[in-house]
């Protein structure tokens, strides 16, 4: 299957029809699992077996013409949880984790008929930039095989980008979504903290965590996010807020828009090829009727220190259920109970892993507590001010996702701080909870460049909206990696 | 130097985490940058400002008290490294070293 060729609604037609089977194209979606995934290094695991047995079944019944995602093969981070089906979050602590439930964002997939094909390669626990975190394989950059693919959700972006899925799920706590879509040229998003369930998802950083949704188009996005939006009594954060069709407003028309562009997001940390790839998206936004104002966000480059201090103190408390007692990697060569915990958490967890619990402890101990923690949760505030007075007078926030495009393996790894500042642009709208999407906004030097675009609170819509009509007015969304020249060789 | 090797030593050993001396040393030199990078909040004013540690407005949701049925034992001990007769084994929980 060509998937550069179709989007949902296509793929729907032919599946209704009967032009196509459900097993065909779960089938034909191995098979490019199969032929790129040795280059790409998406996939962890695979579900073969399952999901050709679900592709058969559903064909006995027929895909209803109602349901768009009906017999979709997708393609699955690997710390969403999946009942029976191995889920690692990239981590040897978790190598032989076989859930016993389903995420939320699994069952309603499920209820919509949806099939797994497998599970994505990951930044150990979400940790990182660019997939190098995993404690399995390295994933390359669907453009240039010498680049990261981005990270957290580095598999999932390169699945899609390179045409082995036509959408896969991710998770963002700080660009985890964003960055990746922006380095593999396709769309993600980062929906509104609470608009999406966190039940099942390995927890990281609880007050920033969000899955969303990574496809090739706009509209694409928009309808795998209603399948996965809404309240859920076993998140308490989740909210119930009405939730819109958020294809409804996809009509091209973005006249009278304002949007606001943040001079903190067009700087000097900003490479230049990248910040005139955003220029000239601006200029489109103009044409479309948009109005485009230079604004200022004080206190986003404070962005970076809060969110490392907020994340880890958060993940420092979270991974401590990982003891070796009752799921999980557990040393062998043990004395006593204390023994368990130190030497399975020593031995399962990877560095990047480490480094963030240390940080997140110290962070969080008596005596750095109030200068640490306490002031970074301050600050947080004043980013949350920041946004809250931008949206009071403007629409939607434009800039880059990211102030380079992808780098080359190997390069940061073992540099945090430098590896940390790649976020810079992502991480003050997960302190906000704010939704946030990337999209392809253009190309230097063979390397997809990222539109980043930031709503308020709960109005997805109008960033689908503007992205949609971008889209529309331009033809990067079009441009697909060759590969050496030849797709089909690849 | 923000931190020194001892306090990173203390710091893993709250964290339940054990580092070789070529590995304290590599995780001294990277916290302390790290350390160094976060302490520029400090030359924020934060005076008077409220901490933000959510950013849900659903403060403490309230449910039916109901039973609903749960995970069976069986189910739940699926990952359970080494269990018994329905229940965790795990070593002595107390060091026999150090009980004379």
């Amino acid at each position: 299957m060509n998937y550069f060729k179709h989007d949902f609604a296509s793929l729907h037609e032919l599946l209704v029809n009967k032009e196509l089977s459900v097993t065909d194209l779960t089938q034909q979606t191995f098979d490019n699992i199969e032929k790129r995934d040795q280059k790409i290094g998406a996939f962890l695991s695979l579900n073969k077996e399952a999901a050709l047995e679900q592709a058969a079944q559903l064909d006995q019944v027929g895909v209803a013409a109602d349901n768009i995602l009906s017999g979709i093969p997708l393609g699955i981070k690997d710390n969403i949880v999946t009942k029976n089906l191995k889920t690692t979050a990239a981590s040897r602590i978790l190598a032989n984790f076989n859930p016993i439930y389903d995420a939320t964002v699994m069952e309603k997939l499920h209820a919509l008929q949806t099939i797994t094909v497998g599970k994505t390669n990951m930044d150990e626990f979400a940790m990182g930039g660019s997939t190098e975190n995993s404690a399995f394989q390295l994933t390359k950059n669907a453009w240039n095989q010498a680049k990261v693919p981005g990270g957290s959700s580095g598999g999932s972006a390169a699945a899609v980008a390179s045409g082995e899925v036509i959408a896969a799920l991710g998770s963002d706590t700080g660009g985890s979504i964003r960055q990746p879509a922006s380095y593999n040229g396709i769309v993600g998003v980062k929906p509104t903290y609470g608009r999406v369930s966190r039940y099942g998802l390995i927890a990281f950083a609880s007050s920033l965590d969000q899955i969303g949704p990574f496809t090739r188009t706009v509209k694409d996005n928009a309808i795998l996010l209603n399948a996965i939006s809404g309240l859920d009594p076993h998140d308490s954060t989740s909210s119930n807020h009405a939730i819109p069709d958020f294809t409804a407003k996809l009509n091209g028309d973005i006249k009278g828009m304002k949007i606001a562009v943040p001079k903190e997001y067009m700087g000097e940390g900003v490479a230049p090829e990248v910040r005139e790839g955003i220029k000239n998206t601006i200029a489109v936004f103009e044409k479309l009727g948009a109005t485009v104002t230079e604004v200022s966000l004080p206190h986003s480059k404070y962005g970076v220190p809060v969110y490392y201090i907020i994340a880890s103190s958060e993940a420092s408390s979270n991974l401590q259920r990982f003891d070796g007692i009752r799921y999980g990697h557990r040393a062998a060569d043990v004395k006593n109970l204390e023994d368990v915990y130190v030497k399975s958490r020593s031995e399962g967890f990877g560095d990047e892993v480490k480094r963030r619990i240390m940080l997140g402890t110290f962070s969080l101990s008596a005596g750095t507590y109030d200068a640490f923690f306490k002031k970074a949760a301050q600050v947080r505030t004043l980013i949350c001010q920041d946004f809250a007075n931008i949206f009071s007078d403007y629409d939607l926030i434009l800039g880059p996702t990211s102030p380079t495009t992808a780098f080359g393996i190997g390069e940061d790894i073992n540099d945090p701080v430098t590896m940390y500042m790649n976020d810079i642009l992502t991480i003050p709208v997960n302190l906000a909870g704010l939704p946030g999407m990337s999209l392809p906004a253009g190309f230097t030097k063979g390397l997809p460049i990222g539109m980043q675009l930031i709503a308020n609170r709960f109005d997805e819509e109008t960033m689908y909206r503007a992205g949609y009509a971008f889209e529309q007015a331009t033809d990067f969304h079009k441009e697909v990696p060759t590969f050496g020249g030849k797709i089909n060789e690849f | 130097m923000a931190i020194s090797a001892s306090e990173v030593k203390h710091v893993a050993s709250l964290a339940k985490l054990a580092f070789t001396d070529e590995e304290l040393q590599k995780f001294t030199g990277q916290m302390d940058e790290i350390i160094e990078m976060v302490q520029q909040l400090s030359e924020v004013n934060t005076d008077g400002i409220p901490v933000t540690t959510s950013v849900t407005d659903a403060i403490g949701v309230m449910r039916e008290d109901v039973t609903v049925s749960g995970t069976s034992r069986e189910e739940l001990m699926k990952n359970v490294p080494q269990h018994q007769d329905g229940y965790i084994k795990v070593p002595a929980i107390i060091d026999e070293s150090e009980e004379a």
